[in-house]
């Protein structure tokens, strides 16, 4: 029971097939509550099939999720939205042809219950405006609240994308690969951003970037082959020489 | 401001245009501006592909017609019945079509629509080959007699001012927003807790309820309700009127309508006759080529530039 309470989100031997080929194989995984945890591994060690399975997108072959003690398994992407289960995609998710402070009202819009009139003027959701744009000062976006969001950065996208995430309030926030793709100081400022945004709420992110995920994460999951090799914090992970063989291939 | 200042001009012209130009064409130019206008809610602003709102327009034409040739009913309750029609269908053709994306899409839509022009052959009520004759344009509100063409116009005119400001509501409306996202990003709405499914439902029943209600006026304009409108030329010529107009942009598929429309009538006037669908195969080319927003999306572009 109370181990149940510790953990938000839990598989049990979850395991995803495509034809023959196990991607996933029996990945029993527990993710802490307020924990930063990281899902790393080397290219095709199935760090993304996890997450698209965790978050819906995918059906698993066996096993069981569990989030909050609910059997997850079954749920469609949007149900677990709304349980506050938000993901992020790895490419930055973003609409582009609307404004950032549109971007984030889309987010926010959802609990007036007004999405399916359509009769009703845009301008009735003005009222959502100072939390949109509160929003996006907490992720340095002032200057961009009218921005057709298809002129940004990349990231300023990836800023845009986690301001709109965190409209939905979300208790648990999956993270693909956050950084990927960006030069040093956008890396700095999207860490800094999801230290930030961590306070109070349970992260799993994928990420490459070591760097990112020894100053940022408190618990580490390696996948290798599909499989959880090992886990535990950084050092512990680091140091391990299955993991160094993992991603550099045997030592001579 | 600008565009209200453009709508108000469009309006006044509108108006004052039965005097100039033949009432009959112009209503003709209405009903397709119309067509193309809910086509566009659901191409333009869904991101969905259909290939069979002939069968709404032209479904809508022969219940219309029906509704008041055989039944009686006063021509307004006719013209909302043809629409009604047109919403159950979409809704039916919705439910399948929507869980699908791209090719697949359109070729479920058309599949269907072409179920539906087959019905339309053999069914007792179309008079299959020669259509549904002589329906009664009957008279508005009761009291305004239709059988005049001026007052026939401004009954048109009336309808497609409604149902233009109701589509730019939808486009801009809560609705619209959502609608929106699902268009740019379809798995980000998701996870944002969106069904998008429902939301494409909507937006293509809203479509085919509005394509149903200009094809519902057609047949009243015409006294006629015919095979050519529920055919699958007509699901690609209102694609084409889309194109050409502005995907995308409120007036565009309007204006697009009203070239097309004055092509055919001029043309088939002219020595180019029976050459009619290969110019607008040419301009068809020529738009997606060298123009692809469109003409009233290359107008918007250049705006923005200059200024």
């Amino acid at each position: 029971m109370s181990e149940s309470g510790n953990y938000i989100l839990q598989t049990e031997g979850l395991t995803k097939e495509f034809k023959g080929f196990t991607a996933v194989d029996d990945v029993n995984l527990k993710v802490k509550r307020h924990d930063i945890h990281a899902l790393i591994g080397p290219n095709g060690a199935g760090k993304t099939t996890v997450f698209n399975l965790l978050t819906k997108f995918l059906t698993p072959t066996r096993g069981k999720i569990t989030f909050n003690g609910r059997d997850i398994t079954s749920a469609k992407p949007a149900e677990i939205a709304r349980m506050g289960v938000i993901r992020s995609f790895q490419i930055s998710a973003v609409f582009p042809h609307m404004t950032a402070r549109e971007n984030v009202r889309v987010a926010l819009q959802r609990k007036l219950g007004t999405s399916f009139h359509f009769w009703r003027p845009v301008s009735s959701l003005n009222r959502l405006n100072d939390r949109a744009d509160e929003l996006l000062h907490m992720v340095g976006l002032d200057r961009f609240t009218e921005a057709m969001v298809a002129d940004m950065s990349y990231g300023r996208k990836r800023a845009l994308e986690i301001a709109t995430t965190l409209a939905m309030e979300p208790e648990m926030m999956l993270l693909d690969e956050p950084t990927q793709g960006m030069g040093r100081e956008d890396v700095e400022l999207v860490t800094e951003l999801i230290r930030k945004v961590a306070a109070g709420r349970t992260i799993l992110m994928v990420e490459h970037n070591l760097g990112v995920v020894s100053t940022l994460c408190n618990t580490i999951t390696v996948l290798q082959r599909g499989a959880i090799l090992t886990e535990g914090d950084y050092r512990t992970v680091s140091n391990d020489p299955r993991v160094k063989e993992a991603y550099m291939g045997k030592a001579a | 401001m600008n565009a209200k200042i453009g709508y108000l001009i469009a309006l006044v012209l509108l108006i004052v245009a039965p005097f100039v130009i033949y009432p009959v064409f112009l209503m003709k130019v209405l009903c397709f501006a119309l067509f193309a206008s809910a086509f566009n809610l659901i191409l333009g602003y869904g991101g969905l592909l259909s290939f069979g709102h002939a069968a709404f327009f032209g479904g809508a034409s022969y219940v219309t017609g029906h509704a008041l040739k055989v039944w009686g009913l006063p021509t307004e309750l006719g013209i909302l019945t043809g629409a009604a029609a047109a919403c159950v269908l979409g809704f039916l053709v919705g439910m399948i079509a929507i869980r699908r994306q791209g090719i697949y899409f359109a070729m479920i839509t058309l599949a269907m629509a072409q179920m539906v022009f087959f019905l339309f052959i053999t069914a007792p009520f179309t008079g299959g080959e020669n259509g549904l004759q002589g329906i009664p344009r009957g008279t508005a509100l009761g009291a305004i007699d239709l059988q005049d063409n001026l007052n026939m116009y401004y009954f048109v005119l009336a309808i497609f001012v409604l149902a233009y400001f109701l589509i730019s509501r939808t486009v801009n409306s809560p609705f619209g927003q959502v609608l929106g996202a699902i268009r740019d990003n379809e798995n980000r709405a998701k996870s944002l807790g969106y069904d998008t499914d429902k939301y494409k439902l909507l937006a293509f029943v809203l479509s085919a309820t509005l394509a149903g209600l200009a094809g519902a006026t057609k047949s009243v304009v015409f006294q006629l309700a015919s095979l050519t409108d529920a055919h699958w030329h007509m699901s690609g010529e209102v694609v084409l009127m889309t194109l050409l107009g502005g995907l995308g942009t409120i007036p565009g598929p309007a204006v697009g309508a009203g070239i097309i429309v004055t092509l055919q009538n001029y043309l088939a006037k002219g020595p180019l006759g029976g050459w009619v669908p290969v110019v607008l195969g040419l301009i068809f080319i020529v738009c997606v080529l060298a123009f692809r927003r469109g003409v009233v999306g290359e107008i918007k572009a250049m705006i923005r530039k200059s200024f």
